[in-house]
């Protein structure tokens, strides 16, 4: 089975669809359609292959862990997103969606973030193409990550902290959805994961998509073949579905871990939100709750349509993995193999280091999506550790 | 044709514009002394919003005033329960985001609106392609299906969204969400768009902060929805008496 396309109305089985304020409908529509023909116009997709490679460092390599791998007893091989312009996977799409933007004839982005990846990578492209830019930061995950805050405005992004609800990234989406409907003629909301009303998370994917063709011709080029199981951490789900999507059609296992904290397929249900129809953590009465994660990134009650689709279809696997396992995978992952992994993409080690021997088993071989480097969470973990002693 | 409709066309055949205020369900333990007092001050059908954690379309006054009404407790079941242990003179009109209508179910969740003599449900976030499931459930019932047209509507939105809308056409007088600017933007040019397809009555929201804004969009239009306006008065301590004064000037206004 492939990664599909979702159908007319932007559903992927069940989940997805468009649910926004009549005001977005008509970008909506626009941005579906500039999407489409940009996608299959091969000079579209060449400058963003270009671009992606004179500036965004890829293809990024494959590493063997050899260390990790010989201690748990499996092959685990990471794809190196850490290792992108940026420090992470989401420069893949930004560097779409500015190209798009400008192609649109629109001049300006505005985009939400949780921990700053996807705020620094925003502002990263949006400079690069001249772009204007405004990061929409949860007040709390601004104190958090006060660095990445700092780079988007070193990079002459404006960052607007939101004051709103639980302070974080599901109210940065909010604020810059509202944001949005105000500026929506010459801005386009650079949406940062496979989340949202269609097309997003459809283009999202797809942008993020070269991580996983990279990854299957990497892997078949060494003479691994097609691993047993693919891991990647997932919030909205974006480093996920990108990899994803180079093995959906091969007998690899996909595995995404969620933060316990913000686990909806574990613990959600149906519901809407952000545009989209999807697994969300709610109340009994159907209010969203707060995720809590140490990691801002994974910070998000939700998770994109397509990952809930593949969850009720079976084809992929989600599982939680709690705060208490990242920080010591953290660790052992910067002793053994010298890569300091960001705290989101920590939960896909943790839960490798879990499972190393039962879930996988010994011998199997597994393609870790390592989607971001731990430079912005050094101070976090560091107070965090200094709290344990 | 559902009994909202029937009252709004009547108004307007009436000669009369019409005024339609938003109080946030729960926002204060005597909530619906206020909605009393509206029609007291002489409004003309009242929208009752029901609070949702991510109120995608609103400001930070309604915002604060979901959070109040959630922080006391309010759900869809409580306010219909409370609404239901009394009438009132004009139609009741909810205002709210799908989710809470898709986690109850939406059989039951229309079920409560009519049980609570709620005629109308306006859902920012349902879309017209995405309508077609709750319309069919409202199709058996007495609560009507409220659109949003906004500046940036298509010429041929405006045909498919005012041909599905049912009571009256919520005309979105500019690009934001509610509270956040003042004026008529382009609200005469959504109007027009609306009348030369439909003859369904349409209403100016988003923006009518004054009122003589009021009387200016009326004029142009079937009446306007004043929200963000009465509830940061209503956050602000004041009383159903002050409210049903304040309602009173915009009546006046518009009467003119």
């Amino acid at each position: 089975m492939h990664m599909q396309q979702p159908d007319e109305s932007g559903r992927f089985g069940d989940f997805g669809g468009r649910f926004v304020p009549e005001a977005l409908m008509p970008a909506c529509l626009e941005l579906e359609a500039a999407f489409k023909e940009a996608w299959s116009d091969p000079a579209f997709v060449g400058e963003f292959r270009h671009v992606l490679a004179e500036f965004g460092g890829r293809p990024t390599p494959i590493t063997h862990l050899s260390r990790l791998s010989d201690k748990l007893g499996v092959r685990i091989f990471a794809k190196r997103e850490d290792l992108a312009h940026t420090g992470s996977h989401k420069i893949n799409n930004v560097v779409g969606q500015t190209l798009l933007t400008k192609r649109m004839g629109k001049t300006r982005v505005i985009a939400e973030t949780g921990a700053g990846q996807h705020g620094v990578a925003t502002a990263t492209a949006a400079a690069r193409l001249g772009l204007g830019c405004t990061v929409y930061m949860g007040e709390l995950d601004t104190q958090r990550q006060e660095l990445n805050m700092f780079r988007m405005e070193l990079l002459g992004a404006r960052v607007v902290p939101v004051t709103s609800g639980s302070r974080t990234l599901k109210d940065a989406v909010n604020e810059a959805m509202r944001e949005w409907v105000t500026c929506v003629e010459d801005t386009h909301y650079c949406l940062g994961s496979v989340m949202g009303p269609h097309p997003f998370p459809w283009m999202v994917r797809e942008f993020q998509s070269i991580i996983g063709q990279e990854a299957r011709e990497q892997m078949l080029s060494r003479g691994e073949g097609v691993p047993d199981m693919v891991v990647a951490c997932v919030g909205g789900g974006s480093n996920a579905a990108g990899i994803f999507a180079g093995f959906a059609n091969t007998t690899s296992r996909l595995i995404g871990a969620e933060a316990a904290g913000g686990a909806a397929v574990a613990n959600g249900s149906p519901g809407v939100l952000h545009g989209m129809k999807s697994m969300l953590i709610q109340s009994e009465f159907g209010q969203i709750e707060e995720a809590h994660s140490i990691s801002a990134g994974l910070d998000y009650p939700g998770i994109g349509p397509e990952h809930a689709h593949l969850a009720a279809t079976g084809r992929a696997e989600y599982v939680p993995v709690s705060d208490d396992e990242v920080i010591p995978a953290l660790q052992l992952m910067s002793e053994l193999e010298g890569i300091i992994p960001a705290l989101e993409s920590a939960h896909a080690v943790a839960w490798i280091i879990r499972e190393a021997g039962r879930a996988i088993p010994s011998g199997s071989s597994v393609l870790l999506n390592l989607s971001g480097r731990g430079d912005k969470d050094v101070a976090q973990v560091r107070e965090m550790l200094k709290g344990q002693q | 044709m559902k009994s909202l409709e029937r009252a709004l066309r009547q108004i307007r055949g009436e000669g009369r514009k019409a005024l339609v205020p938003y109080f946030m369900a729960g926002v204060t333990p005597n909530w619906r002394d206020y909605v009393h007092a509206a029609i007291q001050g002489g409004a003309d059908a009242v929208e009752i919003g029901l609070p949702f954690s991510d109120p995608l379309m609103d400001g930070v006054v309604i915002q604060e005033a979901g959070l109040r009404a959630l922080n006391a407790g309010t759900t869809l079941a409580s306010v219909c329960a409370e609404l239901q242990q009394e009438s009132f003179s004009v139609p009741l009109v909810a205002m709210t985001y799908y989710n809470l209508f898709h986690y109850d179910g939406l059989e039951r969740a229309a079920g409560r609106l009519q049980q609570a003599g709620i005629t109308g449900a306006i859902v920012p976030d349902l879309t017209l392609e995405e309508s077609t499931h709750w319309r069919a459930v409202c199709a058996s019932s007495d609560v009507a299906t409220i659109f949003m047209v906004a500046p940036s509507t298509t010429s041929d939105r405006f045909v498919q969204l005012a041909a599905a809308t049912e009571g009256f056409c919520y005309a979105a007088a500019r690009m934001a969400v509610t509270g956040r600017a003042a004026g008529a933007g382009d609200a005469q040019r959504v109007v027009d768009s609306v009348r030369e397809v439909s003859d369904v009555p349409t209403y100016v929201g988003i923006g009518i902060t004054q009122p003589e804004q009021a009387r200016e969009s009326s004029a142009f239009s079937d009446g306007v929805i004043v929200g963000s306006a009465l509830v940061a008065r209503v956050l602000a301590g004041d009383s159903p008496v002050e409210i049903e004064g304040l309602i009173a000037t915009f009546r006046d206004a518009i009467d003119g």
